[in-house]
């Protein structure tokens, strides 16, 4: 593999001097471009576990640098089962800065806050997992319960 | 040879029509269509006076990239003296407003700033020009370099970046994205517009062409009245005023340069006498296997046991599933225990719901029996028209053949090739008035419809068993030919004079709605 860009050393360095607080990214030892990403669940959101992190409420992602990053976008999956309506099965996320409006002034610190706003503001008009969408325009309340179900089932240390 | 007076004069029409675009009004179109409609008024008395336009035939003119790429710069200089911006500011302006011309003027005039911003132009696109700096105590957001020789560029809303990074982004979007019109500032929610003059200054030659390329594609796709050529590697694009709105009542068959017939309505293939929105329903029935349900369910039952699918095909009601050895009644499908050994009819069974089911049946049998009697029709057209190519060539042999054998001149076997070119049209038409047939609603019309299909394939299938006689036969043949094909091309504009006349005054009556 070619020597690892000055961007990505950068970026990496500042995400491990200055963390983003709920939000950790560590690189692999054998794969600089590949991250092991956590992700908080956002206060008074159905995804804040009961038992505050590390203990619940903590989402496991993959993160990782494709060749031509920064001029296209890092692929994020989670890892943790999560009922989100743009979130489907497989953890792939319905982003817009993870598709049409990436620029390559983003970092991978803006990207994961972006996908922790998102567990705070569901957006269910554009949805990825349908059924998970429609119950939440149908029932929201019953959808808020779920999710908080599936936080404290799936997403714990 | 009526098929070529045809063509010729629906390309002359094209011609006359092309002094008037230039201008290129989006008022124009309208006259257009007034013009068309003039035409077939006169047609009987201005024989020699103008070029004749059938009612099926519709007005177009093809462009060339050259031309296009043309009549993109006379606007943009147009619009360009009349706004007082230079040519790049406008050029993005057009592109942003899908090059309607009126519509910029206007919004200009009313919000300058407001149109600017939205277009990505920002403050007032002053007369600076782009240009690449060396900045003290630069740090490239996007590469992290920080070298104080690097060479920077910012377009005016001040995003900097190193001129290495704008390169490389410029060439994912362009290269690999195909993004040209529209390429935004890579700064983080910048909807700035690069502009050609900054992308100019940046970009390699090689790339450079690409995005001018990309760009012209851009003038054709925006502009309603143009579309491009969909046959493999042609250039041209083909402009007629044909609106969406009109669909339902004409069928826009263009002619590319290439020799390609295309509707313009819907970029498909030739599907005249059908309207699109026909075509896109027919097309997607006989693409989904809806059919086979329907015969799964006109004549099959399920083993009220195991759900397997069981056809009858004969003998009494007593059926023993294969699979599971379930026994029941055929007609109750109850078990046949409870039927004791003296029944052969189940008397269990109600008679008003038996009566229920087997008309459910028959209908369901007789609406897929109507579908496979158009289907069948309609799939054997565009077999024999996938088989063109084959008569084609077998054609050119005959025609050497016969210039060989006979000492016939090249001139004089012309006539095979005539008749073969009729024969594919006529088959592409015929294939489309099956379709067309299977959703008209039946009354006076339809029976003159028939009748003129009918023809029409008659008239086909004879001039087409003409061409399987052997060679030394085929020259005792020439008038006949030559008459025969002369009838079958004028059968067919008959025939869709007839279907276009109606369409446009809205008198076909459909047993289904188009969406």
């Amino acid at each position: 593999m070619a020597a690892l860009p000055k961007r990505i050393i950068k970026e990496t360095e500042r995400l491990s001097k200055e963390p983003v607080p709920g939000i950790s990214a560590v690189p692999h030892d054998d794969n600089l471009r590949y991250f092991d990403v956590t992700i908080d669940g956002p206060a008074q959101s159905p995804y804040e576990g009961t038992l505050l992190p590390p203990f619940g409420g903590v989402f496991k992602l993959e993160l990782f640098l494709p060749d031509d990053y920064p001029m296209t976008p890092p692929k994020v999956r989670f890892l943790t089962k999560i009922y989100h309506p743009n979130i489907d099965r497989l953890g792939r996320i319905c982003l817009d800065v993870l598709k049409s409006n990436w620029s390559p002034a983003l970092q991978i610190r803006t990207i994961l806050l972006s996908i922790q706003a998102l567990l705070g503001a569901p957006n269910p008009d554009d949805p990825l997992a349908n059924d998970v969408a429609q119950q939440w325009k149908e029932d929201q309340n019953q959808a808020i319960a779920t999710a908080k179900e599936w936080t404290e089932k799936f997403a714990k240390a | 040879m009526d098929s070529d007076d045809d063509f010729n004069s629906s390309q002359a029409s094209g011609d006359d029509f092309l002094d008037d675009q230039d201008s290129d009004l989006g008022l124009e179109d309208d006259s257009d269509f007034d013009m068309d409609q003039d035409d077939v008024g006169f047609e009987s008395q201005d024989k020699d006076m103008g070029p004749r336009k059938q009612a099926y035939e519709v007005d177009f003119k093809v462009f060339d990239p050259q031309q296009i790429q043309g009549s993109q710069d006379r606007q943009i200089d147009e619009v360009s003296s009349i706004l007082g911006q230079p040519p790049e500011a406008t050029a993005i302006l057009l592109r942003h407003l899908r090059w309607n011309k009126e519509r910029l003027i206007d919004r200009y005039m009313d919000n300058q700033e407001e149109i600017l911003e939205s277009a990505g132009l920002g403050e007032t696109a002053a007369n600076n020009p782009p240009k690449i700096s060396k900045v003290a105590g630069f740090v490239c957001d996007i590469c992290c370099e920080d070298d104080p020789s690097l060479d920077t560029f910012a377009m005016k809303c001040g995003h900097r970046f190193c001129v290495e990074c704008y390169r490389q982004y410029l060439y994912t979007k362009i290269k690999e994205e195909g993004e040209a019109a529209r390429i935004r500032c890579p700064g983080d929610g910048c909807n700035r517009i690069v502009d050609s003059k900054s992308l100019d200054l940046l970009v390699a030659e090689e790339l450079r062409d690409r995005y001018h390329e990309l760009l012209t594609r851009t003038y054709v796709d925006d502009k309603d009245n143009l579309r491009w050529c969909p046959a493999p590697n042609c250039v041209y694009a083909v402009e007629c005023g044909v609106k969406n709105k009109d669909l339902m009542q004409i069928v826009p068959t263009v002619h590319c340069e290439c020799s390609h017939d295309f509707c313009f309505g819907c970029s498909l293939n030739d599907h005249q006498p059908a309207p699109c929105a026909l075509v896109k329903m027919w097309l997607k029935k006989c693409e989904d296997d809806s059919e086979t349900a329907n015969w799964i369910s006109a004549n099959t039952k399920e083993c009220p046991k195991c759900n397997s699918t069981i056809e009858k095909n004969g003998g009494c009601n007593h059926m023993t599933c294969r699979k599971c050895r379930h026994e029941f009644c055929w007609m109750c499908m109850g078990v046949w225990s409870e039927h004791g050994t003296s029944w052969y009819n189940c008397n269990r069974f109600e008679e008003k719901s038996g009566s229920e089911a087997r008309d459910a049946q028959a209908k369901s049998r007789m609406s897929l029996e109507r579908y496979l009697h158009y289907y069948n029709r309609y799939a054997n057209h565009e077999q024999s028209a996938k088989l063109d190519k084959d008569i084609y060539l077998k054609t050119e042999k005959k025609m050497q053949q016969l210039q060989n054998t006979t000492g016939m001149s090249w001139i004089e076997v012309q006539y095979l090739d005539t008749a073969s070119q009729a024969l594919q049209q006529c088959r592409q038409t015929l294939k489309w008035t099956y379709a067309f047939a299977y959703y008209l609603a039946r009354n006076n019309l339809t029976e003159i419809f028939e009748d003129n299909q009918k023809d029409l394939e008659m008239a086909v299938e004879n001039l087409s068993e003409m061409f399987e006689k052997p060679v030394d036969q085929l020259q005792g043949l020439k008038v006949d030919m030559m008459d025969k094909t002369s009838y079958c091309t004028k059968r067919r504009v008959i025939l869709l004079n007839d279907t276009a006349e109606n369409l446009k005054l809205g008198n076909w009556e459909f047993n289904v709605k188009f969406s």
